[in-house]
């Protein structure tokens, strides 16, 4: 029998034709981490036990975002492989209410310089934040949670590029 | 094949895109919980399972004495957006969206 806390955990794994250095890069430097997905900069001291905070763009804050999106506290640092923080959402009130879940970012190195990203998100006690970062808000405007991160760090490590701006209008 | 085409075939099937429902109602599944909702031998559900793991849409986890079952729903985000994400522009605007969508329901 399950327990019950599995139904309450996610699994994200995308594969990226990438070193596990730069994928590691792409998660924990804020220059990267602001380049795709939330465009979130998340600054963190990669200690264990040291709190971190994601900030919003400039640009997103002058439109009313409040200072700091996300925080947590870093548990497990293994460069380039694992690397394990609490998480909780800060945006409004009732997200930030159900407190801090916990995410594992595990990057495996393969053969043909493809690397392996599973990202683990244990959500017991927050099915709101389950339904935000499972993309279950994304028609009524909220992105696309983990799913369109992932894809979008996916693009950035291999290409460089940040994920919707191709076809955009440059002006 | 490509990855494209593996999860095309395993989509293709009625069976394997209901264990993808049923993993998408509740996640992180046993071969015998998935193997009771369905009208089939033990052997006909793993052989479909494999299949969506070769695609990469479900991800086997080991919990101490079992094997749980997770919906990984990336390889059909990747599609998606090769074929349609590309047509729109929508990351400047999500977390300003989502904010607003967000007080509206409270």
């Amino acid at each position: 029998m399950a327990t019950g806390n599995e139904s309450c955990t996610h699994v994200y794994r995308v594969y990226m034709h990438a070193a596990p250095e730069a994928v590691w890069d792409a998660i924990v430097n804020p220059d990267s981490t602001e380049q795709y997905g939330y465009r979130v900069r998340c600054a963190y001291d990669l200690r264990a036990g040291s709190a971190f905070m994601g900030f919003p763009s400039k640009e997103m804050r002058s439109l009313g975002l409040p200072n700091a999106i996300v925080d947590g506290v870093v548990v497990e640092v293994d460069p380039p492989r694992r690397f394990v923080h609490t998480w909780r959402m800060l945006i409004t009130p009732e997200l930030a209410s159900e407190g801090f879940t916990r995410v594992t970012w595990d990057i495996d190195g393969g053969r043909f310089g493809v690397t392996r990203l599973t990202l683990t998100h244990e959500l017991a006690g927050a099915p709101a934040v389950a339904r935000l970062t499972s993309g279950g808000t994304e028609d009524e405007g909220g992105g696309g949670g983990w799913n369109w991160v992932l894809s979008g760090l996916k693009t950035f490590v291999e290409s460089g590029k940040t994920l919707g701006t191709e076809g955009a209008d440059p002006s | 094949m490509t990855a494209d085409d593996l999860v095309f075939r395993a989509l293709a099937d009625p069976t394997r895109r209901f264990l993808l429902d049923l993993l998408f109602q509740r996640d992180g599944r046993t071969l015998t919980e998935l193997e009771s909702e369905l009208d089939m031998t033990r052997f006909g559900v793993m052989k479909h399972l494999r299949v969506l793991e070769d695609a990469g849409l479900v991800v086997a986890r080991r919990s101490g004495r079992e094997k749980l079952h997770f919906l990984n729903p990336i390889p059909i985000q990747l599609i998606h957006e090769r074929w349609i994400d590309k047509y729109r522009e929508r990351h400047a605007s999500a977390l300003i969206n989502l904010k607003t969508q967000l007080e509206d329901m409270a």
